[in-house]
């Protein structure tokens, strides 16, 4: 029987901070067994145990996509204890990494051929980066792509240059606000659901992903509803509190389901059929 | 499979032959304390002379104070070690040892064992530590005021879980081998029921299991909408007295939730430096941290809390509702089984008379 709990040996390989604020950095770690890290699968949408030896465990989003081989990037907002200890970690220090966890977006299956909506706001958007990477790898089999990203200042945008070499592409519709004008910026300047009201595509053959802060998710819903997105369509990742990632210690459970195993991606009708705890 | 017919004094032979080949415990009425196991309630048996108290036919009714729980859920278990350079090593120290036997196992706890490995399925500790157990048990033949196994889905001669089962009979003990390892524990001993005593103990078993059928509310539990028992009116009236001590979930069997911390190892305050795979001959034996876990409990607020300090169950009315429903829905619609053998530990231990079987007969009541 294999053993999920032991993590795999990772090197940090390199640190981006991402914020004006340095509260957000991406890590770009580096499994140090080879066999190891050649057998890494994942799914953009999934996430990782990151831990730091003596001080705990955190799931994290995989903020990189699949196609992107040889490595893994998180992005980590300092809050608590373990993701203080990482963000005082330098490169060539070494953690653990237990996953890839979770289902992941359907991007093989229920997303091929369609349309795709992506709308983030504030650091829930690192899965949505590597949903968008993994869709820009392989864009013959997806219609449109509209993203629509917003964070309360520029300086508060992750994956800035990124951001900048999509805008040039002609085949993805880019809609990066921020929440109030700031010198400098020449960008949207808006809430993203307003911006989703002017910018949202038609439903038809489409599926939208909408991770933010949940103020950002209820008042994103109206628009999209008003111009006919059905439940089924809408795609949600959910964020509560984990320590195994296994489906067993209880921690993450929404009424009957185990975010860390049945989610962290559910569609709004499945959500609509569950107890609200998330 | 066989039966097989013991007097006391063959009993009391074949339990000293197993201390041979097993580290042998039973209820002991909280004396004593297997540092090994942290078992309280439950000790290794050294001598002949112990056995005569733990017969089937001397022990008191109703469950053992503890569950049987520790020896399949360790408090805590290591679950990783690391080296100073933050290197992990493989952990399999629990499937070392020497196979444990633990006798006088009433049906309920058994069932418990079996109900918590469904979700423990790709567990290797759990399954290491079930792998190197043998279950004996003892049935029951008179119940306890706080006993309910038959609403459970359970009954007092059940054999879910058991390798072997002992029931008093006649002027002796029956012995129903369970499993292979139970057939073969029961060596050439003893002989087969004879036709008087067979009877006895099929009619006995017959009867328990038409009321336990009876009685099961499982089907009619799985039966309801989920979202009905969830908003139904009973929780806030429920959770009202609740202190959320947490006892009930520490002291049921199939309570099985659990936290992960790190812990440093320091040898100067001469805490164990052993590395958790326990082989002494890896590349850490000399580890600095232990990630363990330990039994947690959804009764406590920062079960769910985020880091933020968002918290998705943040009342006592959630908690005390989320308890319940795991038990008795949640658990049953994914498993097929109720989280609950009706041990009744939790009513008896309950610091403000919560009663799951009041619980349980709400439910049945919505629509
Ligand atoms: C599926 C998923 C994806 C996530 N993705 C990201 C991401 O990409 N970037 C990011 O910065 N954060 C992400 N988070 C949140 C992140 O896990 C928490 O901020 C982090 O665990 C806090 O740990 P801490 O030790 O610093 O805080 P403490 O408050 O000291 O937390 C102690 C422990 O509690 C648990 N915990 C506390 N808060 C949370 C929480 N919100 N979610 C889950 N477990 C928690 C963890 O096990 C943690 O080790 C994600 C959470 C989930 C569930
Ligand atoms: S819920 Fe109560 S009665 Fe049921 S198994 Fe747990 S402790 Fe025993
Ligand atoms: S995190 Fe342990 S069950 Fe989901």
């Amino acid at each position: 029987m294999s053993n999920s709990y032991i993590p795999y040996s990772a090197i940090i390989d390199d640190i981006t901070v991402e914020t004006e604020d340095a509260s957000l950095k991406t890590f770009k770690l580096v499994i140090e067994n080879e066999e190891e890290r050649m057998a890494w699968r994942h799914n953009p949408g999934q996430f990782a145990m990151i831990s730091v030896p003596g001080k705990g465990e955190s799931p994290i989003g995989i903020a990189s996509s699949p196609t992107e081989a040889g490595s893994v990037l998180f992005t980590i907002f300092k809050i608590g204890s373990v993701t203080t200890a990482l963000h005082e970690m330098e490169k060539g220090e070494r953690v653990g990494l237990r996953g890839p966890m979770g289902n992941g977006f359907p991007v093989d299956t229920a997303f091929k051929g369609k349309n795709i909506v992506i709308i983030g706001g504030g650091y829930a958007f690192t899965t949505l980066r590597a949903t968008i990477a993994y869709l820009l790898a392989n864009r013959q089999d997806y219609g449109h792509i509209t993203v629509i990203y917003g964070s309360r200042s520029p300086g508060m945008l992750l994956y800035r240059s990124e951001l900048e070499q999509w805008a040039k592409r002609g085949d993805i519709s880019m809609n990066v606000t921020v929440d109030r004008q700031a010198p400098g910026w020449e960008g949207l300047v808006g809430f993203v659901p307003t911006i989703t009201e002017k910018v949202a595509p038609s439903p038809e053959n489409a599926v939208a992903m909408v991770c933010g802060p949940p103020i950002m998710i209820k008042f994103t819903m109206p628009p999209l509803e008003k111009i006919g997105w059905k439940d089924e369509q809408m795609y949600f990742s959910l964020e509560n509190r984990m320590k195994c990632g296994l489906g067993v210690c209880g921690h993450c459970t929404c009424g009957p389901l185990y975010v860390c195993k049945d989610g962290p991606v559910l569609t709004r009708t499945q959500l609509k059929g569950l107890p609200v705890e998330f | 499979m066989k039966t097989i017919f013991l007097n006391e004094k063959e009993l009391l032979a074949l339990l000293a032959s197993w201390c041979e080949t097993f580290d042998v415990y039973a209820p002991n009425d909280g004396k004593g304390e297997d540092a090994a196991c942290s078992v309280i309630g439950w000790g290794k048996i050294a001598s002949k002379e112990e056995f005569y108290g733990v017969l089937p036919d001397k022990i008191a009714k109703g469950v053992h104070k503890t569950s049987i729980k520790p020896f399949f859920f360790p408090q805590p278990e290591t679950l990783v070690t690391f080296t100073s350079d933050n290197k992990p090593c493989a952990p399999l120290a629990n499937t070392v040892g020497q196979k444990r036997l633990i006798l006088g196992v009433r049906p309920c706890d058994a069932r418990s064992v079996m109900l918590n490995a469904m979700p423990y399925r790709d567990d290797p500790y759990y399954q290491a530590n079930q792998n190197k157990t043998v279950l004996v048990g003892v049935g029951c033949n008179e119940k306890a005021i706080t006993c309910f196994c038959e609403k459970t889905g359970g009954s007092p001669l059940g054999t879910d879980g058991l390798d072997i089962l002992i029931t008093t009979l006649g002027t002796g003990f029956a012995l129903e081998a369970l499993t292979n390892q139970g057939d073969e524990l029961l060596g050439s001993q003893g002989a087969a029921l004879d036709e008087a005593l067979l009877a006895e103990f099929t009619k006995r078993r017959e009867s328990f299991a038409a009321d336990a059928q009876k009685a099961n509310s499982t089907p009619s539990l799985k039966g309801k909408d989920l979202m009905s028992l969830y908003q139904s009116k009973i929780w806030q009236d429920l959770s009202q007295s609740c202190i959320n001590c947490g006892a009930c979930t520490f002291l049921c069997p199939t309570c099985y939730c659990f936290d992960i911390q790190d812990e440093a190892i320091r040898k100067d305050k001469g805490s164990s430096n052993a590395c958790a795979c326990g082989t002494g001959g890896c590349a850490c034996d000399a580890p600095s941290v232990r990630r363990i876990r330990y039994w947690d409990s959804c009764m406590f607020p920062l079960f769910t809390k985020h880091a933020s300090g968002h918290n998705p169950r943040g009342t006592k009315e959630h908690r005390v509702r989320n308890r319940f429903m795991h038990k008795l829905k949640y658990f049953p619609d994914r498993f097929g089984a109720l989280s609950c053998v009706g041990c009744g530990r939790c009513i008896r231990e309950c610091p403000v008379n919560i009663d799951i079987r009041e619980v349980m007969t709400t439910l049945l009541a919505v629509d």
